[in-house]
């Protein structure tokens, strides 16, 4: 593709793709206070590598976040999600119950908070990791686009 | 009792406005022949819908609405074109009078049952006098943050989430399965490029 191409797209990408993912994580670690939480989080981190994608073409996102990386995000999001569960059971209370996670007074809210943390975590990465996959499924198959083809 | 007059003309008045965009877009989502038209104006459908959910208070609807309508179906949408046409096919003069039919019915039944919903925010409609004043009453107390959507969604309905976590996750395999994975799913460019 022609270097000098579409240089106004390139330049604005780059100084916002930083500030999605970023933003990504604002909607993620402030979830308990503000709308949105590890779905959104997720979706807005794919848009941010999906934007990157599109701009500065897919072969550099491959090299930058590579599929075999976004399969396995995925599955570790909902190994995370689960595995909070089976810890609440060693704790001695039930599945995905935070409260029994940390072994804390009565009234105390940390096991909550851990427990929605890690959480909104594997709800973070297996929404990210999923997304890219489509993403990559469908964006690998086609060779470079030029502007006729729009 | 004045200023609240004038606000509720202001949100009927908004509210009469962004539906009417939302008319006109699906009116032209339906005529358009062009496929790269018709996914940039839903980007457009989803971003006004997410403007007239936040009118309706369910911020965190909205923020999905846009975030997953606007930013990322348009991208996948974008992806699936590429791989298949560029245009829709011309129909016969006639042949969507039949589904043309269905949806005025449809649309006729929903505005008939609207009429026995209650008002928005009602604190006597059902939504608010069961399980959901229930989650409000209990919810600082028990996690010790202000966002009860978090709380419910996280917490108490966390099952529910886990089960759609497993769901997106089975999508993206399925959809890798689907398209294959690996090096040889890729367009012979991008092999090569990867390779440098």
């Amino acid at each position: 593709m022609n270097p000098d191409h579409h240089v106004i797209l390139r330049v604005v990408a780059k100084t916002l793709i930083p500030l999605i993912t970023l933003y990504a994580f604002y909607v993620q670690f402030h979830g308990d206070y503000s709308p949105g939480g590890g779905f959104q989080a997720g979706v807005i981190f794919a848009v941010g590598i999906i934007l990157y994608a599109l701009i500065f073409g897919v072969s550099s996102a491959l090299r930058l976040i590579p599929p075999s990386f976004t399969r396995g995000l995925a599955a570790a999001g909902v190994l995370l999600y689960a595995g909070v569960g089976i810890w609440a059971l060693f704790g001695g209370g039930n599945y995905l119950e935070y409260g029994a996670l940390l072994d804390e007074p009565e009234g105390g809210h940390h096991g909550q908070h851990i427990g929605i943390i890690l959480i909104e975590l594997g709800v973070l990465f297996g929404v990210a990791g999923s997304m890219l996959t489509i993403f990559y499924a469908f964006a690998g198959r086609v060779a470079e686009i030029s502007d006729e083809d729009w | 009792m004045e200023t609240v007059a004038v606000s509720d003309m202001g949100l009927a008045l908004a509210n009469i406005i962004l539906l009417t965009i939302l008319f006109v877009v699906g009116i032209a989502i339906a005529r358009l022949r062009s496929l790269f038209a018709i996914v940039m104006l839903s980007g457009v459908y989803s971003l006004v819908s997410a403007t007239w959910f936040v009118m309706l208070d369910a911020v965190d609807v909205a923020f999905t609405e846009a975030a997953v309508g606007a930013g990322l179906s348009t991208a996948l949408l974008l992806g699936g074109m590429l791989l298949t046409s560029r245009t829709a096919k011309a129909e016969k003069p006639f042949a969507r009078l039949a589904p043309f039919i269905v949806v005025l019915a449809t649309g006729a039944i929903l505005i008939y049952a609207s009429v026995d919903l209650p008002a928005l925010g009602d604190p006597d409609s059902p939504v608010n006098t069961g399980v959901g004043r229930e989650y409000l009453e209990r919810h600082y107390g028990e996690m010790g943050f202000p966002n009860v959507v978090t709380s419910i969604l996280a917490s108490y309905r966390g099952f529910d989430t886990l089960g759609e976590t497993a769901v997106v996750f089975t999508a993206g395999l399925a959809v890798a399965l689907l398209l294959g994975f690996g090096e040889r799913s890729l367009a012979e460019s991008i092999r090569k490029g990867g390779r440098k």
